[in-house]
């Protein structure tokens, strides 16, 4: 079982837990609809289309609504702490979750108890206090953009928030960063750099990255991330290793993106619906290093 | 409500600032809390900075009022008179964090972006309107990104007044600016 979990900004949706499809625009889950405008549900529906390409279904969700004060976020702690409800998972990425630490330890013990671990991912606010907790390390793979990997690499700081200027600053390489925070314990097994250029790094240095197509106008776009970490963890769930599914993650991506010909103003569902199409293209370029495509 | 515990980590015992002596710290359980006592003071003259909390503070959100020790009992009870109760006072001892100070600004022709700390926000120039918001891990981003893109910057709730994390807080900072950058279009 692939397992999402993160939130959704309606304070009406109580804990969900079940299977999600794509449908149109929306995300079909336990007869609500939600529309994939960012956050979680972008990165749901590029899983789903990813999967979709393999032939495959089985997103498991857990959701709940929150829309910044913990409430939704803490049902969610509570119940994959205390329900037994993650025996299937085999892939598990977080989201968007209010940075509790105490939370999370809890959470990561129990997934650390499991007799088959998951490959675990983790974005967004979950990712904040993973690097918190002092237990960065245990983590697969995260998937920071630039302001996140700076405070990553920021041993002080408690929130991208409090990231020190002279780290946050745009003079300092992505490299150098990574490094920095491989140094302080503070990465994952695997870190994937969405940027002008993605970067897929370890604690060895660089491993690869993608600099094309260049769609500058990505960048402003709500959401993009949140499909990339969605792509590359459907990836990783059809048994790619983590780095070819971060590289092939990227490359799908970005050309996604170069297909909805976006410009700023453009929204995350039309680079979704792109996503069948450059899974296609990549798996015929010659280029690819997705032998498994 | 952020959880404060995200402080337990790394954190070493600064040295006293004797240039810091008289100053004190007001902490608040929720964010939205700071952000209101911070316009309040801040509409009534006094000079307070909205900073991160020493790392000896266990209770409250991410972020406290820095203000003058001397003047507590006044801005006590200003807060009080406006139904805000701070969860407690302390004197500051050492070095506050610092928020994020720096902004990005990137022109895409039509469109304008600007980035604080790990928020962006991107209107289209002629209109002022905000075709997005990205960035940011709390779970109030995707709702603040609901309430405001569609709408123009004059139009839209300002993340100040809904924003409940530090998230929150960097798309206000972002949009401050935002209004700072159209002021020279």
């Amino acid at each position: 079982m692939l397992a999402v979990v993160g939130t959704v900004p309606d304070m009406a949706m109580e804990l969900t837990v079940g299977e999600v499809i794509l449908s149109g625009d929306s995300v079909l889950m336990a007869g609500k609809s939600m529309p994939v405008n960012r956050g979680t549900p972008a990165l749901i529906g590029a899983a789903c289309q990813i999967l979709a390409v393999f032939g495959k279904t089985g997103i498991t969700a857990f959701l709940a609504g929150d829309v910044g004060l913990g409430q939704g976020s803490r049902k969610i702690y509570h119940h994959l702490v205390h329900e037994n409800s993650l025996s299937s998972v085999e892939t598990i990425v977080f989201h968007y979750l209010q940075p509790d630490v105490d939370w999370h330890n809890r959470v990561l013990f129990r997934l650390s108890d499991m007799e088959n671990r998951p490959v675990m991912v983790a974005d967004a606010g979950f990712m904040y206090a993973a690097k918190m907790s002092g237990q960065a390390g245990e983590y697969d793979l995260f998937t920071p953009d630039a302001g996140e990997l700076a405070f990553l690499a920021d041993e002080n700081a408690p929130h991208p928030f409090y990231t020190r200027g002279f780290i946050l600053h745009g003079d300092n390489s992505v490299p150098d960063l990574v490094r920095r925070a491989y140094h302080h314990d503070n990465a994952a097994k695997y870190l994937l750099v969405k940027g002008a250029t993605d970067y897929i790094m370890d604690e060895t240095g660089l491993l690869s990255s993608v600099d094309g197509p260049s769609t500058e106008a990505m960048e402003a776009i709500g959401g993009t991330g949140d499909t990339l970490t969605g792509i590359v963890t459907a990836l990783v769930h059809t048994g790619m290793t983590i780095a070819d599914a971060a590289l092939a993650g990227a490359k799908i991506n970005r050309l996604a993106g170069f297909y909805a010909n976006p410009t700023p103003a453009t929204q995350i569902i039309e680079i979704i619906r792109q996503i069948p199409a450059a899974v296609e293209s990549i798996s015929n370029s010659k280029m690819t290093p997705c032998r498994f495509l | 409500m952020f959880n404060f515990s995200i402080f337990k980590k790394k954190r070493r015992p600064h040295q006293a600032a004797a240039s810091r002596a008289g100053l004190g710290i007001l902490v608040f359980e929720h964010t939205s809390e700071v952000i209101q006592a911070e316009k309040l003071l801040r509409s009534k003259g006094w000079e307070i900075r909205v900073m991160g909390p020493p790392p000896e503070i266990r209770t409250g959100c991410d972020l406290v009022v820095e203000f003058p020790l001397i003047e507590q009992l006044n801005i006590l009870r200003l807060l009080e008179s406006s139904g805000i109760q701070p969860l407690d006072i302390f004197p500051v001892t050492g070095q506050l964090l610092k928020p994020v100070d720096l902004f990005q600004v990137k022109d895409f022709g039509d469109y304008l972006m600007v980035r604080a700390a790990n928020m962006k926000l991107t209107i289209e120039k002629k209109s002022r309107l905000i075709v997005n918001i990205s960035g940011g891990g709390c779970p109030d981003v995707p709702y603040l990104a609901a309430m405001m893109v569609g709408k123009t910057l004059d139009e839209s709730p300002r993340p100040l007044d809904l924003g409940h994390t530090l998230c929150g807080y960097a798309l206000g900072l972002a949009f401050g600016e935002m209004e700072k950058q159209c002021l020279l279009l």
